[in-house]
């Protein structure tokens, strides 16, 4: 009990800081929001009505305090761009987008990757062991969105089943949506299944050289039912851990191959929101992202530390 | 009987032509680098333009050839920035112990648990985009994962018979580090550094892709990516060249890392 205490106390430690570092990293930042919201010719009255509106003419702790008291209620102000929307609207049209893409991709990673993982230490040394390795070199050289660029052009040119620019919304049509999503979800996923075979084919040979295999081999199990029945489950709890990284990998993954297949998820609208010095959206999607970041590592520090008791006292 | 290193030998001859051809390219390119010739619009490789030509007649191999100096440039600095600073970090948290290195390794926990691609993001979000602050961005970003690598090292190294007997001859605790201990962690830094290296071409290629990385009219293999995309139909050469060239920078690197990696087991 004691350690999840300690755990969750860490946990509102980092995402304090974190919110404090975002914060004063975009109040500090040359170039001023009410310009860039009116122009340069904006009279300087017009300017100073905007700065008050956003409180720009109070000191950062103030605005800190603030901010961080109405984003703790889902508030985090008014876009500088899209006048209509509120940044929280924003971020809620957009974010479960990126949530099912990353899911999609975590859901291909664990099918392929686990059975890959498992022949290749099976067969450690052996051809098929060699195959795999060096198919997973060559698919981690490849930046997923070049991946994707050749995707949409073997799907959609060659064999014509897949529509570039073509994404319907999940209101509109989940099955559509989901359609729409594989290749993009294929495209973040392939680099990542090279990570996770590699980790679990190392992780499951180096469990094979422990006593309670011999011991279960001399009971007369066969290489299967140890290597199933005994092995995959010690060597599948360094493996969590590197599943907190993978799903922070594949969230940077889908920011970017979203620009790839002009998916409206929370990477593109951080990237325009980027190039037009919208800060309000990116001080929100950042926080939104590096929170889901750490808390999918708390959450995996906890998983991990059910798997497997000893690291609570280490 | 020694087994070859294949790995690196293969790293190294990948590696060696691209550098060769990226050299040559920064003095002599077959078209010149930004010469539009609009007789010539989206042509498939031949002989004439080895990777075909852009949808402004730009000789599409001229552009990769200058494109991965660029490439290389930015590596190459990010990576010396991250090394040389995550070396003094790392050498000296990893030496003298205690509060400061509880602290600096807590932030690097926390550094390292986001993907750098995702952390870069964020910080060209702050400071902007542009060659030189890709490269402060991601040098940075490098810095923990390399001071990492150091400290495990030196703290390996601090209790051993030699550092010993240097104290007794009476070396200070600088002259221990830099002298005595650095040079132990040389092949586990390169291998860190070929690493690192990958992940900055990678990095670079995708900030450049979504246009927050290399402006124009710096060549950059990323940003020819980007504009390539709208003509994937009628010119698939013009995105497949220079994203068949990112992945064999990367394949060259990850080969080279491996054999490192054989020769320091």
């Amino acid at each position: 009990m004691k350690y999840f205490i300690k755990k969750i106390i860490t946990l509102i430690i980092t995402l304090l800081f974190i919110s404090l570092l975002t914060f004063t990293a975009f109040s500090v930042i040359p170039g001023d929001a009410a310009i860039s919201k009116l122009g340069v010719d904006a009279s300087p009255e017009a300017i100073a009505r905007v700065r008050a509106e956003y409180e720009l003419d109070q000191p950062v702790m103030t605005r800190y305090v603030h901010w961080l008291e109405k984003a703790l209620h889902g508030d985090f102000g008014q876009s500088y761009k899209y006048d209509t929307m509120t940044v929280t609207q924003l971020l809620k049209s957009r974010l479960p987008v990126t949530i099912l893409l990353a899911v999609m991709s975590f859901v291909i990673i664990v099918v392929i990757a686990l059975p890959l993982g498992m022949l290749s230490a099976r067969f450690a040394g052996k051809w098929l062991d060699v195959l795999i390795n060096q198919l997973t070199q060559i698919t981690m050289a490849i930046p997923s969105f070049f991946l994707g660029i050749i995707l949409t052009y073997v799907f959609g040119l060659v064999f014509k089943v897949f529509q570039p620019g073509g994404y319907v919304s999940m209101e509109e049509d989940m099955k559509g949506c989901i359609e729409y999503l594989i290749l993009p979800a294929v495209a973040v996923a392939l680099p990542k299944i090279a990570m996770v075979v590699k980790y679990l084919r190392n992780s499951v040979l180096s469990e094979m050289k422990k006593d309670y295999v011999r011991t279960a081999y001399s009971k007369g199990n066969s290489v299967n039912q140890v290597l199933y029945g005994h092995v995959l489950r010690n060597a599948l709890i360094p493996v969590i851990t590197f599943v907190a990284m993978v799903v922070a990998e594949i969230l940077a993954g889908s920011l970017v191959i979203e620009q790839v297949f002009s998916i409206p998820g929370m990477g593109r609208l951080m990237i325009t929101s980027i190039s037009t010095r919208d800060y309000p959206v990116v001080q929100a999607a950042v926080l939104y992202i590096t929170s889901i970041v750490v808390i999918i590592n708390f959450l995996v520090d906890v998983l991990y530390q059910l798997a497997d008791p000893r690291v609570r006292t280490a | 009987m020694k087994k070859r290193n294949y790995s690196l030998i293969i790293g190294l001859i990948l590696t060696g032509i691209i550098l060769i051809i990226t050299i040559i390219g920064q003095f002599w390119t077959p078209y010149a680098v930004t010469g539009m010739d609009s007789l010539a619009k989206n042509q498939a490789p031949s002989l004439i333009h080895l990777m075909g030509t852009d949808n402004f007649g730009r000789d599409v191999f001229s552009r990769v050839m200058n494109g991965c100096g660029t490439t290389f440039f930015v590596a190459l600095s990010t990576v010396a920035i991250g090394c040389f600073f995550g070396v003094i970090i790392g050498s000296l948290t990893g030496f003298y112990g205690g509060l400061l290195d509880e602290i600096v390794m807590r932030i690097n926990d926390v550094l390292l648990s986001f993907p750098s691609v995702l952390l870069v993001l964020i910080f060209i979000s702050f400071i902007g985009t542009g060659k030189y602050k890709i490269i402060i961005a991601l040098g940075v970003m490098f810095i923990p994962s390399f001071a990492r690598i150091v400290r495990s090292e030196v703290i390996r190294y601090k209790s051993q018979e030699f550092v010993r007997s240097a104290q007794v001859m009476g070396a200070g605790n600088l002259r221990i580090i830099f002298v005595h201990i650095l040079p132990n962690t040389a092949v586990s830094l390169l291998t860190a550094a070929a690493i690192g290296f990958n992940n900055a071409v990678l990095a670079e290629a995708s900030m450049s892709y979504l246009g927050l990385g290399v402006q124009p009219p710096d060549p950059s293999l990323g940003r020819m990516l980007s504009e390539a995309q709208a003509y994937i139909f009628t010119a698939p050469w013009y995105a497949i060249w220079p994203g068949v060239v990112i992945v064999l920078i990367i394949l060259g690197f990850s080969q080279i890392s491996e054999g490192l990696r054989a020769i320091s087991d």
